[in-house]
């Protein structure tokens, strides 16, 4: 049996396509892959063998029927913890709900699965998608395939371990202020933010609704491409998704940049960006250039209030979207509770770990009557302005380049303790949430402890094309293959 | 000291639309509990909401009928508070940009016109139903009600009195089922009315501390409540005591208000825009489509109907009561020119027998095109009037036509000269007497006669004719 774990999306794809191999058997291969390394890794919370295997079945039965196969027939992938499946539990890797089944499919569940996706199972998170470590998990630590020791990045930490590892060949995470881009650097694959409103957000459980957005994490530019063709779509469900003619995303991946435009924004470039990940997204920029990109000075002059502005943000609608788990009609429900009012407190108390409680707190802080001006509605404002930043930048440019985070992925338990400096680890990928940009981190390197480091390319609105063009072209020419880590 | 009412209401009325604010679930909230509930209205973890398009239509037709300016460009907002009467813990309501704002509405209390300004009228989503006679220290929700398409109208403190609420609620009610947008049924709850009541002496300006009287099933309740709440504030600033904020419910039974929870200013709602719907634009050419379809209104209506029918104010005001009942009213006319015979027929018995019925005048067997043939028949003396609320019986029963009663009947009225001459000749000869006292001079006994000729005639004989060919008789 060949290691068809470590093919990518499209290679699986064509393959099953062809009949050179079965769903099956590919199934198999990630399963076998899954008992081999995940004990170590950590990424699944949930696996769903049987399930899968009889998903492969059912291609396999359709391969030889001669029907038509949808676009990720035969590929095996996994889900984070808050897409919405029928299958399993959905929990957010949150004790608050602890055991809970949806009742509907996400609608990028539903669409993985029209395509024909083998879903393995979900994968691990920070809780409710707050943190940049994946270790405010309440189910379980993840750790980073590169070095067991290491975070694996957050919260889609597990999706990236899970891609890294070659335990699933894409898995779908949200990128809430850096969540798939940061992770994805970390473990050293590819990861993309689509432009706010490109996916539906229906049945993806909401941590901050006008910054989330779910996006693949893959091998290659090729298959976030691929992904993100069978998940975009205007959803009657979600009244903020776009509606825009169908893309064949994998056509553009032209690998031609000759006389692109990619801006340099100068407050990227700061003493915070480790002298290490400097010198690699420097020589990325190199890469480019030899085939013809061209290179400008940027300013994204607002850059410095991204964090601030996000943390204000962030945890205000953070607070109202947690609101609804109170043990009322689902989850945990905590069982000493006299009163309606102790129902809530205790139920929520012991449901929710310290990061969850700090942001709903901070959150209901900012919205509060009196602070509302000085806070929430100042933030708003900021918001508007650092978009403008990237409104103006983007007539300079077609794409931005910056790193994706300042340094590689940290030890477990190095930054748990601080929040403010766990916070300052987005500080490179807030923008695009705020400014509703798409955004790709792909691997530049491996630092000297071994640790992969991401490039970070920044969209315009809507322009993924352009995106994964450069994205693709600098992988095809960067002569940077990270491989699959040696998991010990 | 003499003192005086400042009175604001807020009405919530759920508007008819097909399917809930948010979610595709039927609006019918008496299926059994929890039967048309989704996702979305069960605020399940990743549902998100959708704005149903025929919510701000209703919506804003009611606010082209409060002469409200319409935005433009609005948006809902999460109201944040705990409580298990949302199934999200946060209502999507308007907070600083409602779809409708200030507009008025002109009342008439004891013939006088007032106008009442309207602040807002936003769109927002109804909430679920407690239970709490579960029994085993349980109580039940029902989501049924959840989500459903609630308009909150706000008056701006511009009422003096029990008389004016009343006066607002009523014409209020009236224009939303002119619109076609609310069943109005109060017991329902499907109109919610509220009332801010605060007095201050005559002539003063600032307001005095005010009390909402809340959860009150009718017009009358909110009357006696608002009445009640007056004499109380009046009594203890009178006594020298202070008017404390809080909400008041209002007992029905005991005619009174009371305490139910004081200063209802404390919350905080936390209101920010809701991030999972984008803003509502209603463009010249949607508010322009909205405005073609609305109808006549109540007033401009009971104003046309007296320039145009020559009825009185008050027969005007009774026809116009419904929207059906002034069509109905008007179709008649239209071929039964006497108006006012018109009107005194819907008013009188067709309005007694409908209300004996429990019917509704939208759905009963009789068509104006044959009440309006049944007047004409009486105008051509086929039937006399009593006959006539006979048939008018009948048809109301079967739906069938006048004419075809009053042949299978045999109820034509017997105008023949010749015929009734000889009928009243007969009833003269068997009563000698009375034929004396009128000869004597005793008018009045032409009454009892004439009655004696309609006995004779089951009623039949043209009343006008008898009396003629009866006076002639006499006077012979
Ligand atoms: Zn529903």
């Amino acid at each position: 049996m060949s290691d068809w774990f470590n093919k990518t999306a499209f290679e699986i794809r064509e393959a099953v396509a062809q009949g050179d191999v079965s769903a099956r058997e590919v199934t198999t291969s990630f399963l076998d892959r899954i008992e081999a390394v995940d004990g170590a890794v950590g990424a699944y919370t949930q696996l769903w063998n049987d399930d899968a295997l009889a998903q492969a079945d059912a291609v396999d039965a359709k391969v030889k029927a001669g029907e038509a196969l949808g676009a990720l027939a035969g590929v095996p992938i996994s889900l984070k913890e808050l897409i919405c499946t029928t299958s399993g539990e959905t929990t957010c890797s949150s004790r608050i709900l602890n055991g809970f089944q949806s009742p509907y499919n996400a609608t990028v569940t539903k669409k993985l699965l029209a395509a024909d996706a083998i879903v393995l199972g979900k994968v691990n998170m920070d809780e409710f998608a707050m943190g940049s470590s994946t270790e405010n998990s309440a189910i379980q630590k993840t750790a980073n395939p590169w070095k067991l020791s290491c975070v694996p990045g957050g919260s889609s930490g597990g999706s990236a371990a899970s891609v890294a590892s070659a335990t699933s060949a894409l898995s779908f995470g949200s990128d809430t202020g850096g969540s798939i881009r940061q992770p994805a650097a970390f473990c050293g694959c590819v990861g993309l933010k689509p432009t706010y409103g490109r996916v539906s957000r229906y049945g993806l459980v909401a941590f901050a609704s006008s910054l989330d957005q779910i996006g693949p994490l893959s091998k290659d530019v090729r298959d976030a491409a691929l992904a993100l063709n069978v998940i975009t779509g205007k959803d009657p469900l979600d009244a903020t998704s776009a509606d825009l003619p169908a893309e064949d995303f994998t056509q553009a991946l032209t690998g031609d940049v000759k006389g692109l435009k990619i801006g340099l924004p100068k407050e990227y470039f700061v003493d915070a960006l480790s002298s290490e990940v400097r010198t690699m997204v420097e020589a990325s920029i190199e890469v480019l250039k030899a085939q013809g990109a061209e290179f400008v000075e940027i300013s994204l002059p607002h850059t410095d209030y991204a964090v601030a502005v996000y943390y204000i943000v962030a945890p205000a609608e953070a607070s109202a979207n947690l609101a609804r788990f109170d043990g009322v009609r689902y989850g945990f429900r905590h069982p000493d509770a006299k009163n309606v009012a102790e129902l809530y407190v205790k139920t929520k108390t012991e449901g929710y770990g310290k990061e969850v409680q700090r942001r709903i707190m901070l959150g209901t802080y900012v919205l509060s009557s009196g602070y509302y001006d000085a806070y929430y509605l100042k933030a708003q404002k900021v918001r508007t302005l650092i978009k403008q930043d990237f409104d103006e930048a983007f007539k300079q440019c077609d794409v931005i380049l910056t790193p994706t985070a300042p340094a590689p992925a940290f030890t477990m338990g190095e930054k748990s303790s601080d929040p403010l400096e766990m916070y300052l680890n987005d500080i490179f990928t807030i923008s695009a949430n705020l400014a509703g940009i798409p955004g790709i981190s792909l691997p530049c390197g491996l630092s000297e402890s071994g640790l992969p480091v991401g490039l970070q390319l920044l969209g315009k609105a809507f322009d993924e094309a352009t995106l994964l063009r450069t994205a693709h072209c600098y992988e095809a020419n960067a002569g940077i293959s990270l491989g699959t880590p040696p998991i010990a | 000291m003499e003192f005086e009412a400042v009175i604001g209401m807020e009405v919530h009325v759920q508007l008819n639309c097909k399917s809930k604010v948010f979610c595709g679930c039927s609006t019918n909230f008496h299926a059994p509990p929890n039967t048309n509930v989704c996702s979305v209205c069960l605020g399940m973890p990743g549902a998100m909401p959708v704005l149903n398009r025929e919510m701000v239509t209703k919506s804003v037709a009611v606010g082209l009928a409060l002469d409200c300016t319409i935005s433009r460009w609005s948006k809902m907002d999460r109201k944040n508070y705990f409580y298990p009467d949302q199934s999200k813990n946060y209502q999507i309501s308007q907070y600083d940009l409602p779809i409708n704002h200030d507009g008025f509405l002109d009342i008439e209390v004891d013939g006088k016109s007032k106008r009442i300004g309207i602040t807002r009228a936003h769109m927002e989503e109804d909430t679920a139903r407690n239970t709490h006679t579960l029994g085993g220290g349980h109580s039940g929700v029902d989501f049924n009600r959840c989500g459903l398409p609630l308009l909150e109208i706000v008056t701006e403190p511009d009422i003096r009195s029990a008389d004016e609420a009343f006066a607002f609620l009523t014409e209020l009610k009236q224009i939303l089922q002119y619109l076609g947008v609310s069943d109005c049924n109060m017991e329902e709850g499907a109109l919610r009315a509220e009332a801010n009541i605060s007095i201050r002496p005559k002539g003063t300006e600032p307001f005095g501390t005010k009390t909402e009287v809340k959860n009150v099933a009718s017009f009358s309740g909110t009357y006696k409540a608002i009445e009640y709440e007056i004499a109380r504030q009046t009594q203890v600033l009178n006594e020298g005591g202070k008017v404390i904020q809080e909400t008041r419910g209002w007992d029905d039974d005991r005619g009174v208000t009371f305490s139910q929870r004081a200063k209802e200013s404390a919350h905080d709602y936390r209101y920010f825009p809701e991030p999972d719907l984008v803003p509502i634009v209603v463009d010249e050419a949607w508010e322009k489509s909205i405005h073609e379809l609305q109808p006549e209104l109540p007033a401009p209506r009971r104003a046309r109907m007296v320039a145009d029918y020559g009825l009185s104010v008050y027969d005007a005001g009774v026809l116009t009561q419904t929207r059906a009942m002034a069509d109905y009213f008007e179709a008649t006319t239209a071929l039964a020119p006497d108006a006012k015979k018109v009107a005194n027929w819907i008013t009188g018995d067709l309005q007694a027998l409908i209300s004996n019925a429990e019917g509704d005048i939208r759905v009963i067997k009789i068509t104006p095109t044959q009440l309006a043939a049944m007047i004409n028949l009486i105008e051509d003396g086929t039937i006399s009037g009593k006959i006539a609320k006979e048939v008018l019986v009948d048809m109301f029963q079967s739906g069938d036509d006048p004419k075809a009663i009053i042949e299978a009947k045999g109820l034509v009225q017997i105008s023949d000269t010749g015929e009734l001459e000889q009928r009243i000749a007969a009833v003269l000869a068997t009563h000698p007497a009375q034929v004396e006292e009128f000869r004597s001079g005793k008018e009045k006994v032409i009454g009892f006669l004439v009655g004696q000729v309609m006995k004779a005639t089951q009623g039949k004989a043209n009343p006008k004719m008898v009396n003629e060919i009866l006076r002639k008789q006499l006077s012979n």
